[in-house]
């Protein structure tokens, strides 16, 4: 630094600055792509393990010291595995069939058609409850609620968001669990009921906050205009507000979705976790996180088991990508709209 | 007259409605509170807190839990917060807008889309078996670090973004480059609201159980953990265990209803005072 600079900023264009500059853009711009490089990342990790599912097998363990005889007495899918060894997953037993039996000593199955049931059971009956719950409260907090009021509630909704998952779900073991069984007069309530409860709860406050600020993006105008046609404000915001942030509120809908079909903590502790397809509201049911979440900690690493965990973990993945980008691509089309 | 008089008694039912479901919204969160403080709230002691379970985690307290949360969280944030601090930068300081930014804007999105119980996959498949860290603190940290990353990266924008576009264009007069005008003008302002994003991401860590499932998290372990490549016990774990995999669940339900409480102590706390700081900044911005 020369002396004449009185500046905190001087000598603007050297060698060493301009190499510095370059320098943080490049480390930042490449922090920006982590984002990018991750999901990425996820993606093509999980492609190669389900790869490896439908196309690797486990070799034969050989006799393992036991005579032909033993051999022969062992359960079937013990006997091939000392003498042919495991085979690798076929989609259709994946995708077409309802049995989940890794471990099986008869026939060994890997379909999802249960789990993908109950996650999809599971989360209807959590939308079911939670969008008029989150859309009505969104609705209010929007268009009624005294300023004083709003302060108070949405704070209050982010902190709902913030109670950990194994928190809702240990509640759904002592709380819910006893009242549902009390109704029903089962033994215990841990089912898709209970899981749906629990799972309502839990994507309501994105369902609000969502919602919320869809109708705050509906333009000040569109009111007034009602108002003129001599609609009071409830009319206007059922029948014009709410209307015309409907595509907000539907990617709001599809949020909840996505963290509905995701969670895996409450499901896990409180659905029961019964592998057979279900039947009814009342079954327990397992979904495909419970799954995971279940049989990882036990499976050895690289058989096939191991892998086909890591399938179900991709059908879930894309199954959630798909919904989140359906309600960007849904919510963008709204803001664009309203800007 | 009475189809008015009608018109408004619908009126006012309807909107009773709407304000009944944001009243159930927030009854749902006093319920979960009510019952976690009513029942637990017996069970907390300062034994709780500072002793290790005992007789097969019958008695005793959950010390080695608080312990592991809290160090598992300092490694999330150790490597969260760096990442996510400069991903925001360059969103908001280096490319404003742009289909580049545009996308990473949608990545960003979707990373925070991700169900919990996958990222335990890809820590699983990455940092325990590819990257040989093991089951740790180390492995569960980064897992999580994953997870918190599109949190911090939107707070931190946010913040970066309420610095008022003036100041960066005064130190830029002033003949600073885009760098000077990051470190000197526009970190210090954005500081405070940077932090309440990393306060957000640590309680999201503390509370998360599906990533570090298979990723560093013990049953039970004889001692605290003493480097970063060893196993820990986490609260929320814990309860886990607690509630559904012990053998005397009935009998250790006080302690699982104990360290429920404390759990959502320590995030209650930990959300509590990122809004405190939020309400802060905003009056000093209005003053």
């Amino acid at each position: 630094m020369t002396d004449a600079c009185r500046s905190a900023f001087c000598r603007r264009s050297t060698p060493y600055t301009r190499f510095r500059e370059r320098l943080m853009h490049g480390l930042f711009g490449l922090a920006g792509l982590s984002a990018v490089l991750i999901l990425l990342g996820i993606f093509i990790l999980l492609a190669i393990m389900t790869a490896k599912a439908f196309t690797q097998g486990e070799p034969p363990l050989g006799s393992a010291g036991l005579t032909a005889r033993e051999i022969s007495e062992l359960p079937p899918t013990e006997r091939e595995m000392l003498t042919i060894g495991v085979r690798p997953i076929s989609t259709s037993n994946f995708l077409g069939s309802a049995v989940w039996n890794p471990t099986s000593y008869v026939k060994r199955s890997y379909g999802i058609l249960a789990m993908l049931a109950s996650t999809l059971m599971v989360t209807l009956l959590a939308l079911l409850l939670a969008v008029p719950i989150g859309v009505g409260a969104a609705a209010y907090l929007s268009e009624f609620a005294p300023h004083r009021v709003r302060e108070v509630v949405k704070p209050l909704i982010e902190i709902l968001a913030g109670i950990p998952s194994v928190v809702v779900g240990f509640l759904g073991i002592v709380v819910l669990g006893p009242i549902l069984a009390r109704i029903f007069g089962m033994p215990n309530g841990l089912n898709a009921v209970n899981g749906g409860v629990l799972l309502a709860i839990m994507s309501l406050p994105t369902i609000v906050s969502v919602s919320e600020d869809a109708l705050k993006a509906v333009p000040r105008s569109y009111r007034e205009a009602s108002y003129a046609l001599g609609a009071n404000r409830l009319l206007t915001t059922l029948r014009v507000v709410v209307p015309s942030a409907l595509s907000g509120i539907i990617a709001a809908v599809m949020l909840g979705m996505g963290r509905a079909i995701g969670e895996t903590m409450t499901v896990l502790m409180a659905t029961g976790n019964a592998s057979a397809f279900p039947h009814g509201l009342l079954d327990s049911v397992r979904t495909l996180t419970a799954t995971i979440a279940i049989e990882l900690g036990e499976v050895p690493f690289g058989t096939v088991h191991y892998h086909a965990l890591f399938a179900v973990g991709f059908v879930l993945f894309v199954l959630t990508l798909v919904v989140n980008v359906i309600s960007d691509v849904v919510l963008h089309r709204h803001q664009a709209r309203y800007s | 007259m009475t189809r008015s008089i009608r018109r408004r008694v619908s009126e006012v039912l309807g909107i009773l409605v709407l304000g009944l479901c944001a009243l159930l919204v927030v009854l749902a969160l006093f319920w979960i509170l009510y019952d976690l403080v009513a029942t637990g709230g017996s069970s907390i002691s300062w034994s709780f807190l500072s002793e290790p379970p005992r007789n097969g985690m019958t008695e005793g307290g959950i010390l080695p839990a608080i312990v592991g949360t809290l160090l598992v969280s300092a490694v999330t944030l150790v490597f969260a917060v760096p990442l996510g601090a400069a991903a925001a930068i360059f969103l908001t300081e280096y490319s404003r807008r742009g289909s580049l930014n545009r996308f990473i804007r949608l990545a960003i999105r979707n990373l925070a889309g991700v169900p919990s119980i996958v990222y335990g996959l890809f820590g699983v498949a990455l940092f325990v078996r590819l990257l040989g860290l093991g089951a740790s603190v180390l492995s569960s940290g980064l897992t999580l670090g994953l997870l918190t990353l599109p949190w911090i990266i939107t707070a931190s924008e946010e913040a970066l973004k309420a610095v008022p576009d003036d100041t960066r264009q005064a130190a830029l007069a002033l003949g600073a480059t885009r760098w000077q005008t990051i470190r000197t003008v526009v970190l210090p302002q954005a500081l405070p609201g940077m932090l309440t994003g990393v306060i957000l991401g640590m309680a999201r860590a503390a509370g998360e159980t599906a990533p570090i499932l298979f990723t560093g998290v013990a049953f039970s372990l004889p001692s605290l953990p003493g480097s970063l490549k060893d196993q820990f016990m986490a609260l929320p774990y814990h309860l886990y265990i607690l509630a559904t995999q012990h053998q005397a669940i009935e009998k250790v339900r006080p302690i699982a209803y104990g360290t429920a409480l404390v759990l959502i102590a320590v995030i209650l706390g930990l959300n509590a005072a990122a809004i405190g700081i939020r309400y802060r900044l905003r009056k000093e911005r209005r003053a």
